[in-house]
């Protein structure tokens, strides 16, 4: 382009130092935290805690509610909720379990193959997106609020899976799943259900972060209408954010199936609060726009540090909730106040 | 002293109406716009000029009339379609996502990807975009310090800047800017006015939507005047006096065949 107005002064804008960047960053600090709590119990427990036995049940443990985390980061970075993720994961669990059993003679999937066990995760992930598919098509195309939207499947999904079981849990699970997903591990000391939790986690981060589709998941939490306008597919977004949510829902509900050996109805009333904490805490921001998956994974293992610890220093666990709840709130009280720092209008 | 513009049009609209429910915005608007112009479209409130800017940047539909670009018919049903005929849009609400970076924001939508399988993928190519977003930014004259902050830090007059020059790094034949300086003070005004000039100086026609009489005198090659949902008055600006837009503005000042 020809330019024959007078040449402004323009600097050239710079790029923030690594340094600063670090610094300034909520996942830093929060990061910061987690070493802490870590470090923390380790010397108050030095024989108990820091073993590799306990860092492996830690893993394991929050494993599932990592993956449940990885999509529920995209959902908040819309400015979305969803509330519907712990029923979905029962529901996808009791659809593979039955699923599996349907094929089994006499109804027992004890002894199943693996080509049952395909068919079961197949039919959990389904399960799992049926529901994010719902939830997506009637949040984004009829514009209903998504805490109303998942609060109704948060009830509609875990009442179809008790339907479905009329209330008894599911009790045969193959026990090939079992060995191999279930407790098996890989590379000597890597549990198996953690490293398909680490696959997602880092394939999540991935789409997250390098890809235009988590470009335009922050774009449309940033701003909806602007990312409408800039001719992004907003209600194709949405449906795409919600529908990957239950898909990971789905495969919780599998890797659970394959840990506990059983469908676990009731064990789930709370996973998504859990996991809307751990991904606040991780400095996602509710307002939307905001957000990464490292800190979701640091939000998954604060919680859990704090379980393990008290358990292990004899500690009444219920101080658990306390602690978290405490952490949480002040962590959205510092987001909030950032945010109007930053606005400068 | 009607001031039929010379030569041939690059987007015109031609007895353009619109209704909401029964309010009548657009009673046969017409508007005209030529290569390498500064158009200044004004009309008191309700005059339809916003509406009129909708139709042409293809965020609402008129009822009926026609919309021309380059002598041919067009059909601009959503922001999409009239950016690919080189039409782009600062609204006045900015419609910026506060959260990104002013490289994310100047290239939302029409993101580069990286080459080989991992841009087959969708990896975006950030780098590529910063340096390209730097280097569009210091041609227009904005000033950031920091190429890598959310838009949300910057002053009014920055993010105003970052919403003209995306409209502006990608229209390749006209910019509508919606009241781009209503917000501004005096420096920052300057500095949109001056981007006004550097876009049509490179060719790209500009449509100026505005309430400040002594801005769309300084800037502005042309006047187009709506009154009631209709043009009445079209000037050239070298020739054109602040009472003779305020007139036309009013319906004081009647000008024939301008409709």
């Amino acid at each position: 382009m020809s330019t024959s107005t007078v040449e402004a002064p323009a600097t050239r804008p710079e790029r923030t130092g690594f340094g600063r960047r670090l610094v300034s960053a909520n996942t830093f600090w929060i990061g910061l935290v987690l070493v802490g709590l870590y470090l923390g119990f380790s010397v108050l427990a030095p024989s108990a805690f820091p073993t590799l036995f306990n860092f492996q049940t830690l893993l394991i443990e929050a494993s599932v509610l990592l993956v449940l985390s990885v999509g529920m980061t995209f959902v908040i970075i819309t400015s979305g909720i969803d509330l519907s993720v712990g029923s979905v994961l029962v529901f996808a669990g009791v659809v593979g379990a039955k699923a599996m059993e349907a094929l089994s003679p006499g109804h027992d999937a004890t002894s199943a193959g693996w080509g049952v066990i395909a068919v079961g995760l197949v039919a959990a992930l389904t399960g799992g997106a049926v529901w994010g598919l719902a939830n997506g098509l009637l949040i984004a195309r009829a514009k209903i609020p998504p805490l109303i939207v998942t609060l109704g499947s948060f009830g509609a999904a875990l009442g179809v899976a008790e339907l479905v079981t009329a209330g008894v849990d599911v009790r045969t699970v193959p026990q090939a799943l079992r060995r191999t997903l279930g407790y098996g591990t890989s590379f000597v000391v890597v549990p198996n259900l953690v490293l398909v939790a680490v696959v997602v986690t880092v394939l999540g981060g991935w789409l997250l972060h390098t890809t235009r589709f988590g470009r335009y998941t922050y774009a449309v939490g940033s701003n909806a209408e602007a990312a409408r306008r800039s001719g992004i597919g907003v209600t194709r977004h949405l449906v795409l954010v919600y529908l990957i949510t239950g898909l990971l829902a789905g495969l919780g509900g599998f890797m659970s199936l394959a840990y506990y050996g059983t469908t676990t109805i009731s064990g789930h009333s709370t996973d998504n609060l859990n996991v809307i904490a751990a991904v606040v805490l991780g400095g996602t921001s509710l307002f939307g726009g905001v957000g990464s998956m490292l800190g979701s994974v640091i939000g998954v293992f604060i919680p859990a540090v704090l379980t393990k610890g008290f358990v292990i220093l004899g500690v009444q666990p219920f101080w658990q909730p306390v602690a978290v709840s405490a952490v949480l709130v002040a962590a959205v009280w510092f987001d909030q106040r950032r945010r109007r720092t930053q606005d400068r209008r | 002293m009607s001031a039929e513009p010379a030569g041939p049009s690059l987007l015109e609209a031609r007895d353009l109406v619109k209704h909401y429910g029964g309010v009548e915005a657009l009673r046969g608007a017409s508007f005209e716009v030529r290569h390498g112009e500064v158009v200044a479209l004004i009309g008191d409130n309700g005059a339809g000029k916003s509406t009129l800017v909708k139709c042409l940047s293809g965020a609402e539909q008129a009822d009926s009339g026609e919309v021309l670009i380059d002598g041919r018919p067009v059909t601009l049903d959503s922001p999409t379609a009239a950016r690919r005929h080189g039409v782009e849009t600062v609204y006045q609400d900015l419609a910026v996502a506060p959260d990104l970076d002013p490289a994310a924001n100047l290239f939302l939508g029409r993101e580069l990807f990286r080459t080989g399988l991992l841009g087959r993928l969708g990896m975006l190519d950030k780098a590529e975009m910063r340096r390209r977003a730097a280097s569009e930014f210091a041609r227009l004259g904005v000033q950031l310090q920091n190429i890598d902050v959310p838009i949300r830090s910057l002053s009014g007059g920055q993010r105003q800047s970052v919403a003209v020059a995306r409209s502006v790094v990608w229209a390749s034949k006209v910019v509508f800017m919606d009241e781009p300086t209503a917000a501004l003070g005096v420096v920052q005004r300057e500095r949109v006015l001056d981007v006004i000039r550097r876009v049509r100086d490179s060719g790209v026609a500009v449509v100026l939507i505005s309430h400040n009489m002594p801005e769309v005198l300084a800037v502005s090659d042309r006047v187009e005047v709506l009154r009631l949902g209709r043009r009445v008055a079209r000037f050239r600006t070298a020739e054109a006096t602040l009472e003779d837009l305020v007139g036309a503005m009013t319906g004081a000042l009647h000008q024939e065949g301008a409709a």
